[in-house]
């Protein structure tokens, strides 16, 4: 029987914004925004290629508590220009990171939670947004000599391009049904390898590959979670204080090189020969 | 003519000038460990391999192999002078025509692989190694977030087939829903959106760019022009700062710096 008590209460975090769920997840009264919109700190680049620029350029930094601990929260706007990065919104991102190592080698132990809904780069500030997401993927190694950064992926854009592979740096990974994550776009495969390769239009074929419980099965994410903003919380709250891991996913490249030796690469993939390469040993 | 580019493999044997390679990593990753000014420095470049066992992979792509391969010739090194005092210099010959394109690509998270690479660049980076990009073909999106981006100092040859972007013209052209034509004339008047090297250096990422006689097959006066840069980049991040900050500051990146003052003032 459907528990209608939770289901009423239950409040979806991928139906939220990116302030939203900033808000929704930190402690009450502790959310702090730093750079909010009304700084209308935006995109130099935008406006002269007829795009019309946002006033937090689609990136909300805001410091808080989460379950009493200090945290920066760094959450992409999937909204805004499909959640892609550009210099500004990148810059926030990175800095945000950067002033958390900063705070941890003086004593302040700031832990980072990254909210990522994002296509990857901005195309329209193409070199701009992938400098900018060179420095988040460095400032993501670099706190992690301290703290835990947790990712989280809900849903309903995804993380892909130069951002997923920001999402593998990180210590933790915390995605739901709704989520995807991948390197390359499904439009961008098809174009560069063919419809046979990767039919975007075929929404199934795509979640079975790269949507959240795939990638939970397989051990590319470390919690799988309903869309459930208490529930997320709780997660990764957990994951927090669980603090650093002996060794992140990012940090196991002989893991993986001894895997992939193993698989047959001639036939095409099959997402349950994913699971069982990569988690054959723990099933 | 190759249907890859072979710049890459020509300038790690001239540059590496024939010392041993690192055993054990995929046939796609060039490694091995040869004098630069006086000190022992690690080269590293992704060369093309036809026989690669993942069919995307190869032309010289930055894919499953190659990622985490970079990851584990990088992380040898680090644990090997993780005790010396003097830690030996990187050199990522860059040459990368893109990320990998595919179905076993995705299902098996590349974005974890290339994760793994540019972890282990940082690291590196983070523990004194002097890392340096040298820029000698494409550098284009992932691949150049796997294989270069990480480093302390970025060197780019001078030359119409060296360039830095997110994506290919055809895919961004469709991903924008523009005509490659019309995202032509954009990037003409948008620095960040060009393709060319002199619109990239006046972003500020570049630490400096090199003319040579023979991009393609390197002349000895060019190896000697190019040891010595990348010996003076090596010194310039020698007991220096460890982050990427030396690439703040260009007019045309002017807005990464007033983001990183107005977040340290609001902190």
């Amino acid at each position: 029987m459907t528990d209608l008590t939770t289901l009423a209460n239950s409040c979806s975090l991928v139906e939220l914004g990116a302030r939203q769920r900033a808000q929704a997840l930190l402690d009450t009264g502790t959310f702090r925004e730093l750079l909010d919109p009304f700084q209308r700190v935006m995109s130099p680049w935008l406006a002269r290629q007829g795009v019309v620029p946002q006033a937090d350029d689609g990136v909300v930094i805001a410091k808080g508590l989460l379950n009493g601990l200090p945290v920066v929260i760094a959450a992409i706007e999937g909204a805004f220009q499909g959640g892609s990065l550009g210099e500004v919104g990148g810059a926030k991102m990175a800095g945000a990171l950067e002033l958390a190592a900063e705070d941890n080698r003086n004593g302040v132990p700031t832990r980072a939670v990254l909210l990522l809904e994002t296509g990857g780069v901005r195309l329209q500030e193409a070199n701009l947004g992938l400098a900018a997401i060179a420095d988040i993927h460095a400032a993501i190694v670099d706190l992690q000599q301290y703290q835990p950064v947790v990712g989280v992926v809900a849903g309903s854009v995804g993380c892909f391009g130069g951002m997923s592979i920001a999402a593998g740096l990180c210590s933790y990974l915390v995605v739901t049904r709704e989520a995807r994550l991948g390197l390359n776009g499904p439009q961008v495969i098809e174009q560069e390898a063919g419809l046979e390769e990767y039919d975007s239009r075929d929404r199934p074929f795509i979640w079975s590959l790269t949507g959240g419980e795939q990638r939970f099965a397989s051990g590319l994410a470390d919690r799988y979670v309903a869309d459930d903003v208490v529930q997320i919380q709780q997660h990764i709250s957990e994951l927090l204080q669980q603090g650093l891991p002996a060794r992140r996913r990012s940090q196991q490249a002989a893991l993986f090189l001894h895997r992939l030796a193993q698989l047959d690469t001639e036939p095409q993939i099959e997402p349950a020969t994913v699971r069982d390469l990569y988690r054959g040993e723990r099933s | 003519m190759s249907s890859y580019s072979l710049r890459g493999l020509h300038w790690f044997q001239a540059l590496s000038a024939g010392a041993k390679m690192l055993e054990g990593l995929p046939p796609s990753l060039r490694v091995a460990d040869a004098e630069l000014g006086g000190k022992a420095a690690r080269f590293i470049a992704v060369v093309a391999d036809p026989h690669n066992r993942f069919p995307r992979a190869r032309n010289g792509e930055v894919g499953l192999l190659e990622g985490w391969g970079l990851a584990s010739a990088v992380d040898e090194l680090i644990a090997a002078d993780q005790d010396k005092p003097c830690k030996r210099a990187v050199i990522a010959i860059v040459d990368v025509p893109s990320q990998a394109y595919g179905r076993r690509e995705e299902a098996l998270g590349i974005h974890q692989a290339l994760a793994g690479a540019a972890d282990s660049y940082a690291r590196a980076r983070l523990a004194g190694h002097a890392v340096i990009g040298l820029l000698v073909g494409k550098a284009m999106s992932g691949a150049f977030l796997a294989h270069g981006y990480q480093a302390n100092r970025l060197i780019a040859l001078r030359d119409p087939g060296v360039m830095v972007h997110a994506m290919g013209k055809a895919s961004a052209a469709r991903v924008t829903l523009r005509s490659v034509e019309e995202l032509e004339t954009l990037a003409a008047s948008v620095p960040p959106m060009a393709y060319d090297i002199d619109s990239y250096a006046s972003l500020g990422l570049l630490w400096e760019t090199l003319s040579v006689e023979q991009i393609e097959r390197p002349t000895a006066n060019d190896v000697a022009r190019v040891t010595e840069c990348l010996g003076l980049a090596v010194a310039d991040v020698a007991g220096g700062i460890r982050d990427l900050s030396s690439r703040l500051g260009a007019t045309n990146r002017e807005a990464s710096s007033k983001v990183r003052q107005l977040l340290r003032a609001q902190w």
